[in-house]
């Protein structure tokens, strides 16, 4: 495995062109393996790897992490959500807060898990904080779609879901930070095919892979994007060709549209992004917690040190943050960036924190 | 979040099927591949399983896989 580490290495060495390169990846998992992994130091000088809003949780807008919290705080439910969510500052508090406080939390590992007890237990309202890109909204709308056979009154979802190529498109409009290259999502991929991101070599000529997760996968990923701009035949090229299939997984994008239409999204550092979100479509608006139980009116306040808008842009790197490691610690964090086991700023805490930049 | 885990499908059970990671055992709901079948390898992301792994392709890229899926060979 090392040597063929090093073979690779030493072929991009050799097709490394003589200017700056910035490859986005946009996948929290691609953020933790590069950062875990050291392969940034495995590059040469003028490779540069840059975090894109590639985590869930860290691309949430402060004001659904709010009107989360205004819900839970205003009606007496059981709430299901995946464990990342958790500790994410709203503008006065969190989930964590809540829970302290005696509101009913419970971690889950799978979607499912709400699903059940809201089964068994008709009696108690139950949500689900639903989050997530394209690999977990069909998890959704699976549970989604048995609530209704089941005929439940007592469960509901609260869709932050969001779907990755609308915001690389807006990434690519914005031009604030030049991108040579995408490491494209593996999960993702294996649900949505390669064919979502043609629209980025064709319309802007920019090289995407989409990689797996080891470090093999990853450097031999970075190695066909060079070769892709040395040659300069930008393409979508799928490296994870294990698990991801050109056309992804038709029935888990069938179940996503059958329960979810695509509405505009607000995401953290982007702001609002035309069809990148998925909502209710009517026929499911029954099981909408944002209909159910409304909230007064929301008034975020994003904390004036976070610069977790311009680090899931790549404008900026987690250790460039003024509170980075400072008043901002996985241990206290300010932003999603530092609480997520994906977010950049976490990665950058746990693994690169003492390296070079 | 996108942590997914590849398993082999031991039994099947309408929407369900028990699943084996490494000496693991447990039940995954696999509604979203319609397809699947005991013997596949598939990748398990917060209780569902979401793709089939080619184990062509898994032999082909990697000697982790080959690690991998001698270590659930029946022995
Ligand atoms: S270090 Fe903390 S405050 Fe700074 S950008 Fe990251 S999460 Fe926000």
């Amino acid at each position: 495995m090392q040597k063929s580490l090093n073979k690779y290495i030493s072929d991009i060495k050799k097709i490394n062109p003589d200017r700056p390169i910035n490859i986005m990846e946009v996948c929290g998992t691609h953020t933790m393996a590069i950062s875990r992994n050291g392969l940034r130091q495995l590059f040469p000088e003028n490779i540069n790897l840059i975090s894109g809003p590639g985590c869930p949780v860290c691309v949430t807008s402060l004001k659904d992490i709010d009107w989360i919290l205004e819900i839970v705080k205003n009606y007496d439910m059981q709430i299901f959500t995946f464990g990342d969510m958790l500790r994410v500052p709203g503008s006065k508090n969190s989930l964590q807060d809540l829970k302290s406080s005696g509101k009913k939390i419970n971690v889950c590992y799978s979607p499912m898990d709400a699903l059940n007890f809201a089964i068994s237990n008709p009696k108690k309202l139950t949500l689900f904080i639903a989050i997530g890109f394209e690999t977990t909204a069909p998890l959704t709308a699976v549970i989604l779609k048995r609530a209704k056979e089941n005929n439940l009154n007592n469960f509901f979802v609260f869709s932050t879901h969001k779907v990755v190529p609308p915001a690389l498109e807006i990434l690519l409009e914005d031009r604030k930070v030049k991108i040579d290259g995408f490491l494209c999502p593996g999960h993702v991929s294996a649900i949505i095919g390669s064919t979502p991101y043609n629209f980025i070599p064709e319309k802007y000529e920019i090289p995407c892979v989409i990689s797996g997760f080891e470090p093999m996968d990853m450097v031999s990923s970075v190695h066909s994007i060079l070769k892709q701009i040395t040659d300069k035949k930008p393409e979508v090229e799928i490296q994870y060709k294990r698990v991801v299939k050109k056309n992804g997984n038709p029935e888990a994008i069938k179940q996503i549209y059958s329960v979810f239409e695509p509405s505009n999204a607000d995401w953290r550092g982007l702001g609002k992004i035309p069809g990148s979100g998925l909502c209710l479509k009517e026929s499911y608006q029954k099981f909408d917690s944002k209909t159910k139980f409304p909230v007064k009116s929301i008034k975020p306040k994003e904390h004036p040190g976070c610069d977790c808008g311009k680090i899931l842009k790549g404008i900026k790197k987690p250790n460039q943050c003024k509170l980075f490691a400072k008043a901002c610690t996985p241990e206290y964090p300010i932003g999603p960036c530092m609480v997520s086991s994906e977010g950049s700023c976490a990665a950058y805490y746990k693994y690169e924190r003492h390296g070079k930049d | 979040m996108c942590l997914a885990i590849p398993a082999k499908i031991i039994e099947i059970t309408k929407n369900t099927a028990k699943v084996e990671s490494l000496g693991v055992s447990k039940d995954v709901d696999i509604s979203l591949l319609p397809e699947a079948k005991v013997g596949d390898f598939v990748i398990v992301h917060a209780g569902f399983a979401i793709q089939v792994i080619d184990e062509e392709e898994a032999l082909k890229t990697h000697e982790y896989w080959k690690e991998y899926l001698d270590a659930e060979k029946p022995k």
